[in-house]
């Protein structure tokens, strides 16, 4: 029995099937429970007291009044957290509850737990803070300028070059070759600069959580997460608790988008908790979701691309500006290395700055960084295209990366999907349909890395022959079904024979977060090779019965049999068989698989858009979308569509209304979702998908993740159909009216 | 604050609760009725998440007092399903795969049988408008689109 992760190729029973979701009826009916569906016996309510300044030195907190409000059990603030924390824990707890000084709008400053939630919020009132507002910067590139105001001094690390303002606080530089040679060798060398805002993942779900925490620093927590195993980390340091008198259990998740991947409130309810001795729930409102959770980063960029006139790339060279709120870590690495990916490239250069702003902390957002970066070039290279008059599809064929490539970034790609996913982009019929007046078209690759991160599961037998999966990655969009399908495929089985649970931090190794598109992947990869775990004990006590060698014993069609004559004559024994027999026959029957895979491969998508734009009111409408993107292997067809079709229209939000607005007071204009405008059904047309399937090499059926590429190429796909419409490259994001009639007027058009 | 008794029916079942009178319907659903189907995901009627029946219309409960529910007719997304029968709407969903993480399915769910309890043939258009009051950020709405129709294709076959 093989227990490598390299691909094998195979008949399928059950994987690429399309089964009913095992949550689904919970889902349909109200029973599923999120974050905020929980409550305990002597529960309180807790709420939380947020800066209304961007930048201000806290003089003062008296929380005297508050305390004498009859509903009130405790207040907590940074005194009541650990001590003495240092490097990303210190952010964290920093960003959780402020210090020394608030570093924006929305940053807490102490928090309440009180018998009704009226009352929380009632008593938040009568504490008593005094600011000491100071200077602000709230844009990234204000915010690099030599006499911009300092959000934090001394948090820049060895990379930033001498001279920098201390806003500036990583520098990254990747690429090979020497692109002054190439941009010589162009017959067209085009330079831009791009623009893109600060968009939130925008789950519909705000943050819950209820914790119990005791003086003896045993404690529960449910809260909505993308990754349980790691909220409880984090929270028992900025507790100062052992992270094993922790058990987190993850809620049904609404949503996360790698914005549910840290943990924001969590902290606050657990110290609440150990204060008042009772249960506390926090949920946060949609105001502060907005302003005190982790939105994406703007950026600034400047691309510079030198093509030939028969379409060659001859160089191509990037500097990626991104902010990520107080705190270091925006995505700018990321942004710098995808941006140029999907192009095979003899010279190629990319640099990324890492901005302080005064800003919510950054967090993850669907393959963060790359749609911005991909904004950026695949523009100019579309600029390029219209130039010289080339096909943008032949042109990305003719320069893209293949098996063996040189990335940008510096490894040589392993098996890779783009060029099947132009292709069949070329052979769609949208790429040829006639557009009306006034329509534009626009295309865009896009590229994402793929995660692997540390997972742990457990596949154990029932005895009628059922199966239970515990896996710790928290399901956002169906993955308990294809995980489902992976361990009846394994063991051969049907799918309604196997029932996965997200396991609690108690009963369960440690997973990482379901980030990085990495858990139809991961724990996949570790339901396959515990059910194969599994198999070999259920095949040991097959030859154990038989009396002959395990060895001689295979696993077919869910049954142990003799693996020919020699082996002996026997009936095949099946799992239910062995099942029913495993007390008397050496006891219960479980199969494991933990460790850190390493085979994640990276993939690639294509995206077809038509767009129109009306030229009065500069308002862009995408009229038709189809995505193409590589999946490696559809375990589940329907949600790997699914995906597609979400960072789509994730993308179209992004692309033409979703901003951060910050007025010139620092604070942020549009805490809601009828001011942040997310797309809504009638915005929209039906979203066309090609699933294609080039097997990573790095999973036994060949699984890529697919949930963070389909939002690569939104960006520049409908940046370039818009500006092939209106008639004027569009070059900052999002293409709201008022933006995108001020391009048409200042080109003279409309 | 004195408490307000209100009576009213929720799913056909007669119902009597006490209320603080600036709490919502939706408070009240949730927190006091323990029916926590109803989701709020904005608090301010934007997001439909909450979506309720009020007396044949679709209503945020979020931005409707409890105290208003006196002598009303309530219908939530705990009632859609009859028995062990689900809703066709429901059953769509499902085979559709018309919800990833399915915090905003029970307020589409709900706003959908209200649209086919209106017309029992919406075109696509119809469809689209009619649930633009209701946020879903996974999907894209493409496949809960498909759902409706094929939901109402199935009931006008009935």
């Amino acid at each position: 029995m093989a227990l490598d992760d390299a691909f094998e190729a195979r008949e399928f029973k059950v994987v690429g099937t399309r089964p009913i979701r095992p949550d689904g009826i919970d889902k349909v009916t109200g029973r599923a429970r999120f974050g905020a569906d929980a409550s305990a016996s002597g529960m309180l309510h807790g709420a939380i007291l947020r800066s209304p300044h961007p930048h201000a030195r806290i003089t003062s907190i008296d929380t005297s009044r508050a305390e004498s409000h009859p509903s009130v059990k405790a207040i907590v603030t940074r005194d009541d957290f650990a001590k003495e924390l240092s490097g990303e824990d210190w952010n964290v707890l920093e960003n959780v509850m402020a210090g020394e000084r608030v570093l924006y709008d929305g940053h807490a400053v102490a928090a309440i737990a009180a018998t009704s939630v009226l009352a929380a919020k009632e008593a938040l009132a009568l504490i008593d803070v005094v600011y000491d507002p100071l200077p602000f910067v709230t844009d990234v590139d204000e915010a690099m300028r030599p006499d911009a105001p300092v959000v934090r001094e001394g948090v820049a690390d060895e990379s930033v070059p001498e001279g920098m303002n201390p806003n500036v606080v990583r520098y990254h530089e990747n690429g090979h070759g020497d692109v002054d040679i190439g941009f010589a060798k162009a017959d067209l060398v085009i330079e831009k600069t791009f623009k893109t805002e600060a968009a939130h993942q925008g789950y519909i779900e705000p943050h819950a959580c209820l914790a119990q925490l005791g003086a003896d620093g045993n404690g529960e927590l449910w809260c909505c997460t993308q990754g349980h195993f790691v909220a409880a980390r984090i929270c028992a340091r900025l507790l100062g608790i052992d992270a094993s008198q922790l058990r987190v259990t993850a809620s049904e998740i609404g949503g996360g988008f790698g914005g549910k991947t840290t943990v924001f409130i969590e902290p606050v309810a657990l110290a609440l908790s150990r204060k008042s001795n009772r249960p506390v729930k926090i949920v946060m409102s949609r105001e502060e979701v907005f302003r005190a959770t982790g939105p994406t980063s703007s950026a600034s960029m400047d691309v510079k691309i030198g093509m030939r006139k028969d379409g060659r790339i001859t160089a191509a060279e990037g500097e990626f500006r991104l902010q990520g709120g107080a705190f270091p870590n925006a995505p700018m690495e990321f942004a710098a290395m995808a941006a140029f990916a999907p192009y095979d490239l003899e010279h190629v250069r990319s640099k990324g700055w890492d901005v302080l702003c005064n800003r919510p902390k950054q967090a993850a957002y669907r393959a963060p960084g790359s749609p911005m970066g991909a904004f950026a070039v695949e523009s100019v290279i579309d600029e390029l295209c219209n130039k010289l008059g080339l096909d943008p599809i032949e042109v990305r064929i003719q320069n893209g990366s293949k098996e063996g490539s040189r990335a940008a970034f510096g490894p040589r790609f392993k098996r890779i999907g783009l060029i099947e996913t132009l292709e069949a982009a070329r052979a769609h019929p949208h790429y040829r349909a006639p557009l009306k007046p006034g329509q534009g078209r626009g295309l865009s690759c896009g590229f994402w890395f793929n995660h692997s991160g540390e997972t742990s599961v457990t596949l154990s037998l029932s005895y009628d022959g059922t199966v239970s999966l515990a896996v710790g990655t928290p399901d956002i969009g169906g993955s308990r079904a294809s995980m489902c399908q992976m361990a009846a495929e394994e063991l051969g089985i049907p799918f309604d024979r196997v029932r996965t649970t997200i396991a609690d931090t108690g009963s369960l190794g440690y997973n990482d977060v379901s980030h990085g598109s990495r858990v139809t992947y991961a724990s996949g990869l570790a339901t396959i090779k515990a059910a194969r775990d599994t198999i070999q004990k259920c095949c040991a006590r097959a030859a154990e019965e038989w009396g002959i060698d395990p060895e001689a014993v295979v696993w077919e069609d869910g049954c142990a049999k003799p693996s020919g004559h020699n082996a002996g004559d026997f009936e095949p024994m099946s799992l239910a068989e062995i099942a029913a027999n495993m007390g008397d026959t050496g006891g219960p029957i479980s199969g494991h698989f933990e460790a850190t895979p390493t085979g994640a491969g990276v993939s690639f998508a294509t995206h077809i858009v038509d767009a129109e734009v009306d030229r009065e009111t500069g308002a862009a409408k995408v009229t038709r979308y189809t995505v193409v993107q590589d999946a490696g292997k559809a375990i589940h067809p329907s949600y790997v569509e699914g995906q597609f079709q979400g960072g789509a229209v994730q993308g179209i939000g992004w692309a033409l209304n979703e901003e951060y607005v910050y007025g010139d007071d620092g604070r942020l204009q549009n805490a809601g979702f009828l001011d942040y405008r997310i797309p809504v059904a009638s915005d929209l047309p039906f979203i066309d998908t090609v699933i294609v399937e080039v097997p990573n090499p790095g999973h036994p059926y060949g699984v890529r993740g697919v949930g963070e590429t389909s939002i690569c190429p939104p960006l520049a796909a409908i940046a370039n159909a818009v500006s092939n419409a209106a008639g004027v490259r569009m070059t900052h994001l999002p293409m709201s009216p008022p933006r995108l009639l001020k391009a048409m007027q200042e080109a003279g058009i409309g | 604050m004195k408490m307000m008794h209100v009576t009213t029916s929720i799913n056909g079942d007669p119902t009597e609760f006490l209320c603080d009178p600036r709490e919502t319907m939706l408070d009240v659903l949730r927190d006091r009725l323990n029916l926590t189907g109803a989701k709020e995901g904005c608090g301010t009627g934007d997001c439909g998440a909450c979506s309720i029946i009020l007396g044949g219309e679709v209503i945020c409960a979020c931005l409707m007092l409890a105290a208003e529910a006196e002598g009303q007719d309530i219908e939530t997304v705990e009632g859609m399903a009859n028995d062990e029968n689900l809703h066709p709407l429901q059953k769509k969903f499902l085979e559709h795969a018309a919800l990833q993480c399915g915090i905003c399915t029970p307020g589409i769910l709900v706003a959908a049988k209200a649209l086919l309890e209106k017309t029992n043939n919406p075109t696509e258009t119809e469809v689209r408008y009619w649930l633009a009051g209701n946020l879903c950020r996974c999907t894209g709405y493409d496949k809960i689109v498909r759902a409706v129709m094929d939901a109402a294709e199935e009931m006008r076959s009935l």
